[in-house]
């Protein structure tokens, strides 16, 4: 057996590139699932077409899966990879962008037939002509491997061309030393009943793994130590994952049930997936004939006494507006999950954005604000859902929850909480008649009541037509209008008493403040730690709480020379910021339907800070 | 642990259901309907036959969308959503599978039910949700003052087709018969007692029932149905449909329906050829006879059917999701909110 070396490293990122076909999310995740355990930190970043089978071998076609993991803070999925795992020349093409110099690339030799370079668009051969003579080439042919490690099994040549993801899959395991019996857990259920293919690709698994031991190609593994990781149990969990269960833990602890109307739609459908498998746990998902009606549909389940929600993403929040009006109309609690994804329009289904935010202030007619909430990591859309959900029920209002497709569908631990230790958040039906008047508001929260059907005596009417004060009876009194659009407007405005102070991260005494605001979060936590690293004096400032914002926002921001503030979209927390505070900010606006990069943040620091 | 809204249940179902009136359902709202709108009776005979329910009134919801009849709920003492154009459907799909014991009902009309909300109509009739739709056609736009709806005639004039529609009506009927509906039927504002027995079977109906009223705007659409409402024509050109019973109808009841073929006609009793014995007997379970006897709605020379076209059985969607529900507690155990937070692989850090 050859002598293999043995390298520490503190952070690896790996992506797993091939056609859509190929089996890549699932390699990916399943290398991220073994990471987590080993007790990494971790960041991954899906990244496929919106195609479900584009054609073979396409540019179009390729579908990556990328995962930061280290010994020490991980906060992004990742500039730049340090290893490219490429089945395919399309897939190499897409993706060598974004390989760090000197990195290494994996290639199924098999996949750069003269067919496969043709379509990718190379004249000859990358493996062979020399154009890639700054990285390490791993050239394997991991097709035939596959085919000789099933030779004896005679399954069709289908099964076998599935199973050679596994192969790429127990190369990277060995090559990183992690553990394969996740994995193997993994294929003994999900194929269970399925013999031939469970066994093929618990072979093929081990075969890639055997073949990193025993050939002469690889001659160096890495080691990457666990991270220091607040004690306590965790899982790997996807924003969508993290949403759905924070959704669930929060009608628990509400008493409530939780009622979901939706409709599928890129990137927001796990969340419907999820909720639907918790039948056992009496949680009631109605997938409607369309936006409207999956929104339109928990207003009727809220109003009926459920802790409702809708879930969608950027189109399907535009096709909600109206029910969302209604819904700040009858005071009704609902949560309205945003996974946003690049638009306008249908724009880039599969890719990340950050521009509902302000749809999601002001998109609706007349005067109808609502509290918004966005979730700044995979793991916080738990934390984010349940705190959406008890603002919802205090307050008697419909919440906006922005998550995004890469926080959505990217994971990381989570360190699991004891929901028991949770906030009680139930809410207080009313049932006294006496005195009952449907929009007789609470004094300190100005929330009404909520009577429910089932309870006597409170028989009573709300609508979209605007309500009397108090007495709730239909009203065309112009003064009344005026105050109930006031009444309203401050019953969102005073939950700023109820939401905690937004802190600093970084120097206090800084000239120089990053001001961000969901999935950014990473990005820009990476780009300010590694300028505190070098003694640069700058802070970040982070909101999940958009509206209302923290009570100290304005305050903190005026301390600051510069506010600069990066988003996925064309400055739309800037303008926020400007409208609100009267302060100006530097703009960083990067719309690639990507995450930021990190560097690209870090660099615009420095910028700022030369002067 | 029981949710707060079981507990609610509980705690009120113990109570008997009050010996109601008419008037305990009236909100004492101010009706707001033009003076002599058909919608005044189709309001009185809800009302009516509510006390005969049996239902306490804060188990009942009435939800509607926007348009006049969609003001409906204001005026009924029980719990009630005016909501958006076109959605009442889709709210009370929701209200009804949050809370399968709640009476459900739906007020709409003919463009917030089959215009702006033909999908969310068409999709909770197939679902087949415990719900009672209450179409009021008029076949014109009220609140929003004349303009031609999906149920206007063509060649009709209104104030948004001067020159005549040239869209094809909606058949409400059929449309709900081809959504796969278990209960469809049809009444008349002008005629109080048929509408209460369809109110009361719909109400029975376990399962969406669709009712169709002819209603009259007697301000942008006045007498659209006169020929099927009117004393002097009624007769002639009306058949109620009963269920095992012969279509005779007739000032004289001396005229039938029999089938040539699956093309209905109409015959006289008077002459000997035919006798009652003839004629085509309803079916209300036939679900091919229920699309004949809707076809006959725009055919000339023949009476227009009214009735209950198809009352059939057929699991109702929220009684599945509770069956669901309970076969996965009764296979997995009850959910566990911890073990479910704490599964798949996890790893402990010291």
């Amino acid at each position: 057996m050859p002598e293999k070396s043995v390298q520490s490293v503190e952070e690896v990122t790996i992506r797993f590139a091939g056609d859509s076909g190929d089996g890549m999310q699932l390699t990916g995740s399943q290398f991220a699932n073994a990471t987590a355990i080993l007790g990494n930190d971790l960041s991954t970043l899906p990244d496929y077409p919106a195609e479900i089978r584009a054609p073979a071998g396409t540019l179009s076609g390729v579908s990556g899966f990328q995962v930061h993991f280290g010994s020490r803070e991980i906060n992004t999925p990742g500039d730049l990879c340090d290893v490219l795992v490429a089945m395919n020349a399309a897939a190499l093409k897409v993706n060598l962008p974004n390989l760090v110099d000197g990195g290494t690339i994996v290639a199924n030799t098999d996949g750069f037939s003269e067919k496969n370079l043709k379509l990718a668009g190379y004249d000859t051969n990358p493996l062979e002509d020399g154009s890639l003579s700054k990285f390490r080439i791993h050239a394997v042919d991991i097709t035939k491997l596959t085919a000789f490690a099933l030779e004896d099994l005679n399954l069709s040549p289908k099964i076998i061309d599935r199973s050679k993801n596994f192969f790429a899959l127990g190369l990277m395991f060995w090559m990183y030393n992690r553990p394969m019996e996740p994995s193997v857990d993994w294929i003994e259920k999900k194929f269970s009943g399925k013999d031939e293919i469970r066994e093929a690709n618990l072979r093929v698994l081990r075969a890639g793994w055997n073949y990193g031991e025993t050939t002469e190609l690889f001659t160096v593994r890495y080691e990457v130590a666990p991270a220091k990781l607040k004690p306590g149990k965790y899982r790997n969990i996807t924003g969508n994952e993290a949403t759905a269960l924070g959704l669930l833990t929060a009608a628990r602890r509400a008493r409530l049930d939780l009622f979901l109307g939706s409709y599928p739609i890129t990137p927001a459908s796990e969340i419907l997936h999820e909720l639907s498998s918790y039948k056992a746990h009496g949680v009631k998902t109605f997938q409607a004939e369309d936006e409207i009606a999956g929104i339109a549909s928990a207003v009727g389940a809220s109003f009926a006494g459920a802790l409702a929600t809708t879930t969608t993403s950027g189109p399907g929040l535009s096709l909600k507006t109206e029910a969302m009006g209604l819904a700040v109309m009858l005071e009704l609690p609902l949560v309205i999950v945003d996974v946003q994804r690049a638009g306008p329009s249908t724009g880039l289904p599969t890719k990340t954005e950050q521009a509902d935010l302000l749809q999601s202030f002001f998109g609706r007619n007349g005067e109808a604000p609502l509290p918004i909430l966005a979730a700044a990591t995979p793991s916080d859309c738990f934390d984010i859902a349940f705190e959406a959900s008890r603002i919802a029920l205090k307050y008697m209002t419909p919440v906006v929850m922005l998550s995004d497709g890469y926080l959505g569908q990217g994971s990381e631990p989570w360190l699991i909480p004891d929901f028991k230790a949770l906030p009680d958040i139930a809410p207080r039906f009313r049932t006294e008649s006496e005195g009952f008047f449907p929009y007789l508001r609470d004094e300190k929260t100005l929330a009404r009541p909520w009577a429910i059907p089932g309870t006597p005596g409170l028989e009573h009417r709300i609508g979209g037509l605007e309500k009397q004060h108090i007495k709730g009876m239909v009203s065309h009194d112009p003064n009344n209008h005026d105050m109930m659009v006031r009444l309203r407007a401050e019953k969102i405005d005073r939950i700023v008493n109820d939401i905690p102070l937004a802190e600093i991260e970084g120097t206090p005494d800084a000239d120089l403040v990053v001001l961000g605001w969901g999935s950014t979060y990473g990005a820009i936590r990476s780009a300010v730690t590694r300028h505190l690293e070098r003694g640069s004096k700058v802070a970040h400032l982070h909101l999940r709480y958009l509206n209302p914002m923290p009570a100290n926002v304005g305050d903190l921001l005026k301390k600051y020379k510069s506010i600069l503030v990066p988003e996925i979209n064309l400055g739309q927390l800037s303008k926020i910021i400007r409208m609100k505070f009267l302060l100006p900010t530097i703009e960083f606006n990067r719309v690639r339907g990507l995450p930021i990069r990190a560097i690209e943040i870090e660099n615009k620091i420095t910028e700022i800070l030369k002067g | 642990m029981s949710t707060l809204v079981e507990e609610l249940i509980n705690t009120y179902s113990k109570l008997e259901t009050p010996a109601y009136t008419a008037k305990d359902f009236s909100s004492g709202s101010e009706v707001r309907w033009c003076p002599g709108c058909g919608d005044y009776s189709i309001l009185a005979q809800t009302q009516r036959i509510m006390p005969d329910l049996g239902i306490p009134r804060h188990n009942i919801v009435f939800v509607s969308g926007i348009g006049c009849s969609s003001r409906f709920p204001y005026y009924v003492q029980t719990y009630g959503i005016h909501g958006i154009h076109g959605r009442a459907t889709a709210i009370a799909s929701g209200v009804k599978i949050a809370r399968p014991d709640l009476s459900v009902w739906v007020a709409t009309g003919d463009g917030d039910g089959l215009s702006i909300g033909g999908n969310h109509l068409i999709h909770l009739l197939r679902r087949n949700l415990d719900i009672n739709v209450l179409v009021f056609n008029n076949q014109i736009y009220g609140l929003t003052k004349g303009q031609y709806s999906p149920t206007s005639l063509k060649g009709q004039i209104t104030k948004s087709t001067p020159y005549g529609s040239i869209d094809y009506p909606f058949h409400p009927v059929v449309l709900a018969l081809g959504s796969s509906a278990t209960f469809v039927a049809r009444s008349m504002d002008r005629d109080p007692k048929h509408i209460q027995v369809v109110l009361k079977r719909a109400h029975e109906h376990k399962g969406t029932s669709f009712v169709e009223i002819y209603q009259n705007c007697n301000v942008f659409n006045d007498g659209a149905f006169f020929l099927f409402t009117e004393k002097e024509t009624k007769d002639d050109n009306v058949v109620f449909i009963e269920h095992g019973k012969p279509l005779v109808f007739g000032k004289d009841r001396d005229k039938g329906i029999r089938l040539n073929g699956f093309q209905p006609e109409v015959v006289s009793l008077k002459d000997g050829k035919y006798s009652v014995n003839d004629l085509l007997v309803h079916n209300e379970q036939d679900t091919t006879l229920s699309f004949i006897l809707a076809d006959m709605t725009y055919k000339p020379n023949l009476p227009r059917p009214f009735g209950i076209f198809l009352a059939i059985d057929r699991p109702t969607y929220e009684d599945e999701m509770v069956r669901q529900i309970e076969a996965a507690v009764t296979s997995e155990g009850l959910g566990d909110l911890g073990e479910l937070l704490n599964s798949g692989d996890t790893w402990t850090i010291k």
